[in-house]
């Protein structure tokens, strides 16, 4: 009996344990999934949980729920990877043997990356929103702040769904609107870009729509410290920019497993051929998702794709046969952008988000980067999809593991 | 498209970075600098030369990395070449861009 191991159950493991549950034949492997968490998150939800959109019981399931029968679920903290032996040890002293691994284990924010974030101000003026537990402060405190100045703030690229900060200061607009309260906040969007966003066309549109809701936005700011007595973000050129509430991105990274184990770049994300999906260094080990560092956004839509294409590259591996060059960095976002509209962008590698229509080239009824409320009504209806088809490996209709070119104006 | 820089017309894209770094000569990165109002001293060379090498060998070039390179921190990145340091000194060297990836 051979042995498949992934290590993560979030959104990519549990998706590649129900792909391979299905195409791999049960008398001669055996697939075993280890995580150390009980629930599974729909982090997409951390957006909208401060705003009071969505509850936590929205947001929050079981993990065991969504793994197969026959795939066995070990629950516990890996401690470190080694390649050579091709065995996992976990931190409890157990030590498990494998034929293949998948590396599955996401990403995480590291605020004590920048000096003075987790500070005396960390969850009293200070928060982020991609924890549960961040979301959740930030919502009791939005519940009874009565206005000031909000900043919101990446620390640095790459991070998680790169457009849910703006989507944040899109919403916070709405959200002060509804309260009647909108002329008591100023929002200042907070970057280390240079616009609004990475690529341009999307950036000249993100950036209209930020005028439009009186968003201010500070570009190219690279951040050296929260100074949590006077209330700033410090720049290293020294350009300050004072808070009354900071929404901040801190870092984020790869798990440090990764370094424990020696197979991490400065981020702790692995190195991972961007068109297989293989381990740069070691054969028979596979990245999925946020854990890899292939130039593609880390979105669960993007650890969609990748999962169709490094199913069939396990089957291919497992029987010899050459790897499938296939994945193009496909990505597909909504953008939330208040007042019940959000934006679709669809785009990989080499090709922008432009204008045009999704996912029928000329119909739609999607429409790429232009503000609609069928495009919100489709945000919306991504949380259902996520848990009745993404994380159980259903092929979506109509949408393709490549990025499709036709329906779109380049 | 082209743009005459230091007397030479030079092949830039949209944002005037260098397509063919071939075309590169320090009168060049000189050209560049002033636009940006950097004067460049010794020390700034020594950085654009170091971010050339780094450009050769392939590796992806970050804010991050460069205050981790033992060449330069980010403190005096930013005194050498203020407001987005990374965009202009790359600029300067005649190499692209660093896509800060999605
Ligand atoms: C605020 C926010 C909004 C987002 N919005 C969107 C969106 O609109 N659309 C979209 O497509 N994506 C969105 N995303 C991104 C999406 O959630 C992630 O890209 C996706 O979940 C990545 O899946 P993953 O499997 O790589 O990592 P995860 O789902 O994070 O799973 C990693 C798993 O590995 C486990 N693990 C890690 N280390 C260890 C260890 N040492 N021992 C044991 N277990 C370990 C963790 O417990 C975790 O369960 C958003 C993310 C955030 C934070």
């Amino acid at each position: 009996m051979k042995k498949i191991l992934i290590l993560g159950a979030g959104t990519a493991g549990t998706m590649m344990a129900n792909h391979l549950q299905h195409e791999l034949d049960k008398k001669l492997w055996e697939i075993e999934i280890i995580d150390e968490k009980v629930e599974h998150h729909y982090q997409p939800g951390y957006l909208f949980l401060p705003f009071d959109i969505y509850t936590p019981e929205d947001i929050i399931k079981t993990i065991e729920e969504f793994i197969p029968k026959g795939v066995s679920l070990r629950k516990g903290k890996i401690d470190k990877i080694d390649p050579m032996a091709n065995q996992v040890k976990m931190v409890d002293g157990t030590s498990i043997a494998y034929d293949v691994l998948i590396i599955a284990t996401g990403a995480k924010i590291a605020p004590e990356e920048t000096a003075g974030m987790r500070g005396s101000e960390w969850q009293k003026s200070v928060f982020d929103f991609y924890t549960f537990e961040g979301a959740l402060a930030l919502r009791n405190k939005l519940r009874e702040w009565d206005g000031g100045n909000m900043v919101v703030h990446i620390t640095e690229m790459p991070i998680k769904c790169p457009v849910a900060p703006l989507e944040f200061a899109f919403l916070a607009d709405s959200f002060f609107k509804n309260k009647k309260m909108r002329e008591k906040v100023k929002i200042t969007f907070v970057t280390p870009l240079s616009g609004a966003f990475t690529k341009p066309k999307a950036t000249e549109a993100l950036d209209h729509l930020l005028q439009e809701k009186n968003i201010n936005i500070e570009s190219d700011f690279a951040i050296e410290s929260v100074d949590n007595e006077r209330k700033m973000i410090i720049d290293y050129g020294g350009r300050e920019i004072p808070f009354d509430l900071l929404v901040t991105v801190p870092t984020n990274k790869g798990d440090e497993l990764m370094e424990r184990s020696n197979m991490g770049d400065d981020l702790n994300y692995v190195p991972t051929n961007k068109a297989t999906l293989q381990s740069l260094n070691y054969n028979n080990v596979f990245v999925i998702g946020d854990a890899s560092n292939v130039p593609a956004s880390k979105a669960g839509s993007v650890a969609h794709f990748e999962a169709e294409i490094l199913t069939e590259n396990i089957l291919r591996f497992i029987k010899n046969e050459p790897l499938k060059e296939d994945f193009d960095g496909h990505a597909n976002c909504f953008i939330e952008t208040g007042g019940g509209k959000a934006l679709l962008i669809d785009f990989n590698y080499t090709h922008e988000p432009v204008e045009g229509t999704f996912p029928f080239p000329g119909v739609g009824p999607l429409r790429l980067l232009k503000e609609s409320r069928m495009n919100h009504m489709g945000k919306l209806a991504f949380r259902w999809i996520y848990w009745n088809m993404l994380l159980k490996g259903t092929h979506i209709p109509f949408v393709s593991a490549q990025m499709q070119e036709a329906g779109k104006q380049y | 498209m082209e743009k005459e820089i230091a007397g030479k017309k030079i092949n830039v894209n949209e944002e005037g970075y260098l397509i063919d770094f071939n075309q590169w000569d320090q009168s060049i990165g000189e050209a560049i600098a002033k636009e940006n109002n950097v004067d460049m001293t010794p020390r700034h060379w020594e950085v654009v030369k170091y971010l050339q090498g780094e450009h050769k060998n392939n590796v992806p070039l970050s804010i991050r990395k460069i205050g981790k390179s033992n060449v330069i921190d980010i403190k005096e990145f930013y005194a050498l070449f203020p407001q987005g340091p990374l965009k202009i000194s790359t600029k300067i060297a005649g190499i692209p861009k660093p896509a800060s990836c999605l």
